[in-house]
This record gives structure tokens, C-alpha cells and sequence, in this order.
């Protein structure tokens, strides 16, 4: 029996775990459509509103679409990874995992696989509600939304894992950060609006969050038909950093929640 | 088999910022035996037994499992381990076949299907594995867990009062499966619980602690006799409350 290394069977094992949850429950089901849907309608609703009141909107048309679209990717990978690490807290099973031979990388590939599946259940129905409501095709940026993506989901994983330690070492108290630390990119990652709109040294944070260079090559894509591979190769080198950064401070946590004798009461 | 002991603890201690919860013990429980972990609440027992299971980094001293050293060796014999408690749920919205499936998976089952099946035949489960886990009354969970805990045939079984809140008939049913399965399979059990009669029953060694030391460690009939007590539960109350051996006789 291989115990030593990674298992692809362990993270099948815990890829279905979560899609018997997922699939018994329509309630989770709804959820991970009900609030991209709303979201990209009602942006998409001020977009046409807009793009009729001002010539520089209309040029820009998709903009807002695409960027709540894309937001929801980061978000939503983000708490597709945590709400099923979430999960475990919540069914008191993490006890059970942790004295299982799964171990944290495989646990984490699992994490990030079911962010995929659950972002593909919430999002593609919207992508294409977005081609039906307003005629903008997210599926039309081509290779360029394929690097949005990978970057997006990369930043959303590191946060997701750095959150994920947190609750371990913390309890369910840290849940919260689950629920609200991407929104802190919301502002500085510069979603709805160039970069160039803050003042210069909060330009200098922002440019520090691989997000950033997401919303700004999609903006070029969609209104210069431009596709702005040095902004996404940036993203990627940041992303590298914030997933180490991320994965350190994990193995941190779970090592304090070891010491601390954190994982014997995983509750509140 | 080999001589050396199914588990050996070296001074085990465990501090948490200023309190002691585990101080200095040691042990060592021989292959194939069932043997109790005794005391009151806050002896020391569950984080003795997650110090076993690699949950808790020991303040120092050493942990051997199966001849690994816990927490830094564990992936060596995780899955040659196994743990049921209680307090530690199965999640409650899979069926009882898909948690079993999962766990299999996780410890490397071979001819799952197979296992699954025998297993669910053994303890009665068979009509319930396409029930959801939280359906299940409170002794049916518990045989669930246990299924999970047997299901990858461990050598080690750690439990933490895998009896608490089963009626007597269903309590009696769990000891007659722990016994049966350390019989045909050699296994060796370390079992916490509150349960003076299960303990009678079930171990041929008890270990009592008290405020994270061992201060106790013998034969239950070698207690009994010197501490000149009909029951376990007796020398418990001794025990607990400090009573000197002497003093009690």
C-alpha cells in the first residue's frame, strides 16, 4: 500500500465526498447560481443604462459584465475551496480526515477541484444569461479568458488555503474570513474601474494583487480588442509568490493547531 | 509478529501555555491486547489518545505507533490505524454506502465493494447503506462508525467511549464485536471510556490517569485485589478522589 505518496485515489475519494453533499442538496445547488445571476444582471441592467447616457460607456460596452463575471470567478473560487473546507467543520468529520492517510495535498487538490466544479455549476448558466440578456460572450475573449481564469483561480486558491489554516488553528470563530476577506480585494484589485482612478500610493497596493492585472487585461481586451499577455505573465509571477505565501502560512497553522491541540475540538 | 509493543509512549508530556494536561507518562501495550484508559474528566486521556493518533505535537517525549514515531512518521501506518468516537461524526447528509466508499478510498481499501459488503453484513448495516448517516438513530450511527473504523481491518484501534449514550442491548452488541474483532484479528485496542463494566469486561489492563499522570496501571482483577474493591468502579471513585490504596482497603 502506497501511504508515502500522493494519492490521486485519496483526492477521488475526496472529490466524491463533496459531490454526493453537493448533489443531495438543491439548496447548495441554487446557491452557487442565485447570487452570480443576480449580480451580473443587475451590473449588466446599469451597463445598458448607462451606455445610453454617456458615449464613453457605450464604447466600453461588456465592461461591467465582464468584470462582475470575472469577479464572481475570483470570488467564487475563493469560497468554493473554503465552503467545502467548511464543510468538514460543520459534519465535525475533520477528525476523521486528519487521522485518515490523506494528507494536506491531496486534501487541498480536492479543495481546488470541487472550486472548479462548483464554479462551472454557477457560472457558465450566467455566461451564457449574459450572452441572452445583454449580447456580451465571455466565451469570445478565447485564449484571453483562459489566462484571466488561471490567474483568477490561482489567486482565489491562495486565499482559500491561507483562510482554510486559519479556521483550523481558530476554529469555526474564523469562519467569517471565509465569507469576507476576498471583498478586500474588491476595491484595491481595481474591478470596476481603472487602476489610474486611485491615488498614487494606493496604485503601488493594488499593483501588488495579481487581480489587478486581470481587470485591467480584460478592459483592454474589451474595449482595444487588445490582449495584454505582459499584464497576465505579471499575474502569474505574483500568483506564485501569493500560492507559496499562502501554502507556508497553512502548514504554519496547522502545525500551531497540532501544537495547540486545536484539531482534537474543531468547533466554535 | 514482532515483539515490539503495538504502541510505546516515553514520557509523554503535553503543556498548554502553563497547564499540564499530560505529564511525563509511559506505557507500552503489547500486541493484541485490549487495554483501558481510565480517569476522571481532565485526566489527560483524549489528548493522550490524539498524541497517539498524531493530532498533537507532544511538549516531548515520544509517541511509537506500530514502530513509527507520531506525529513525524504517521503516514507510515495511519492506515494501519483506526479511531471511533462518538464526538467525531460521520458527515450526516452521505449514505451510509457512500461514507464507506470515501473511507475505503482514504485508507487504501483493497476489493472495496467486497469489504463494504462484508463489513455492512457483519454489523447488521446491510439495509441501511442507502440511508443517509443522519438519519440513523444513535446506535446505528454508532455501528456506522464502527464500520469505518474496522473498515480497513486496522491493528490498531483507538476508541473514545464508543459505548456513550447506546442502550444497554446495543452497548453489549459494540463489546461482543470489539472482542470478536481483536480475536480474529489480533488486534490491538486502547479504549477511553467512563464505563467501569465495559472496561471489566472488554480489558485485561487498565491504565488510570489523573491530573496527566498515570496513577495507576494494572490487571483489573490485580486492582480489584489491592484496593480491596468488589468493582472497577470503586477503585475508580479511590482513584479519583485520591483515596491512598491503603486507606481504601
Amino acid at each position: 500500500m502506497s501511504a508515502l505518496a500522493f494519492s490521486p485515489t485519496r483526492v477521488a475519494a475526496m472529490v466524491l465526498r463533496y459531490w454526493y453533499l453537493l448533489r443531495s442538496s438543491w439548496a447548495r445547488l441554487i446557491e452557487l447560481i442565485y447570487w452570480p445571476a443576480v449580480q451580473m444582471l443587475m451590473w449588466g441592467f446599469l451597463q445598458t443604462y448607462l451606455a445610453d447616457q454617456a458615449s464613453a460607456f457605450a464604447r466600453a460596452g461588456g465592461v461591467f459584465i465582464g468584470a462582475v463575471i470575472l469577479w464572481d470567478i475570483l470570488f467564487r473560487g475563493q469560497l468554493g475551496f473554503s465552503i467545502s473546507f467548511l464543510e468538514e467543520m460543520y459534519a465535525r468529520n475533520l477528525g476523521n480526515l486528519l487521522i485518515s492517510p490523506l494528507r494536506a495535498s491531496e486534501f487541498v487538490a480536492a479543495l481546488m477541484i470541487m472550486s472548479i466544479v462548483r464554479l462551472a455549476i454557477g457560472i457558465v448558466p450566467v455566461t451564457l444569461m449574459a450572452i441572452w440578456f445583454f449580447g456580451f460572450n465571455l466565451w469570445g475573449l478565447g485564449f484571453g479568458l483562459a489566462a484571466f481564469f488561471a490567474n483568477l483561480m490561482l489567486t482565489g486558491w491562495a486565499v482559500g488555503i491561507f483562510v482554510s489554516g486559519l479556521v483550523l488553528r481558530n476554529g469555526l470563530g474564523a469562519e467569517t474570513f471565509a465569507w469576507s476577506i476576498m471583498f478586500l480585494l474588491l476595491p484595491l484589485a481595481c474591478v470596476y474601474y481603472p487602476v489610474a482612478v486611485l491615488p498614487v500610493w494606493l496604485q503601488t497596493i493594488a499593483w501588488a494583487l495579481p487581480p489587478t492585472y486581470v481587470f485591467e487585461g480584460m478592459r483592454a481586451l474589451v474595449s482595444a480588442h487588445t490582449f495584454r499577455a505582459d499584464l497576465m505573465i505579471q499575474a502569474l509571477a505574483l500568483n506564485v509568490v501569493l500560492f507559496s505565501l499562502a501554502t507556508a502560512a497553512f502548514l504554519a497553522l496547522l502545525a500551531s493547531a497540532r501544537r495547540n491541540g486545536a484539531l482534537m475540538q474543531t468547533g466554535e | 509478529m514482532t515483539d515490539e509493543p503495538a504502541i510505546r509512549v516515553d514520557r509523554l508530556t503535553k503543556i498548554y501555555k502553563t497547564a499540564t494536561a499530560v505529564d511525563g507518562i509511559s506505557f507500552a501495550l503489547t500486541r493484541g491486547t485490549i487495554t483501558g484508559l481510565l480517569g476522571g474528566n481532565g485526566a489527560g486521556k483524549t489528548t493522550t489518545i490524539a498524541m497517539l493518533m498524531g493530532l498533537t505535537t507532544p511538549t516531548s517525549g515520544t509517541v511509537r505507533v506500530l514502530g513509527a514515531e507520531m506525529p513525524r512518521e504517521r503516514f507510515s501506518v495511519l492506515h494501519r490505524m483506526n479511531f471511533e468516537s462518538p464526538y467525531v461524526e460521520m458527515p450526516m447528509r452521505l449514505t451510509v454506502g457512500q461514507n464507506l466508499k470515501v473511507f475505503g478510498m482514504l485508507y487504501g481499501v483493497p476489493d472495496l465493494k467486497a469489504r463494504i459488503a462484508e463489513i455492512a453484513a457483519e454489523l447488521d448495516l446491510s439495509d441501511l447503506l442507502d440511508r443517509p448517516t443522519g438519519k440513523l438513530s444513535a446506535g446505528q450511527k454508532t455501528r456506522v462508525s464502527l464500520a469505518k473504523a474496522l473498515l480497513n481491518k486496522p491493528d490498531v484501534l483507538l476508541l473514545d467511549e464508543p459505548t456513550a449514550s447506546l442502550d444497554p442491548d446495543t452497548a453489549d452488541w459494540v463489546r461482543a464485536r470489539l472482542e470478536r474483532y481483536r480475536d480474529e484479528q489480533g488486534a490491538t485496542m486502547l479504549i477511553a471510556s467512563h464505563n467501569m463494566a465495559e472496561v471489566e469486561r472488554l480489558c485485561e489492563r487498565v491504565i488510570f490517569m489523573k491530573q496527566g499522570r498515570i496513577e495507576d496501571d494494572d490487571t483489573p482483577a490485580g486492582l480489584l485485589a489491592r484496593y480491596g474493591r468488589h468493582t472497577l468502579e470503586e477503585v475508580f471513585l479511590d482513584v479519583a478522589r485520591g483515596r491512598e490504596r491503603e486507606a481504601a482497603r
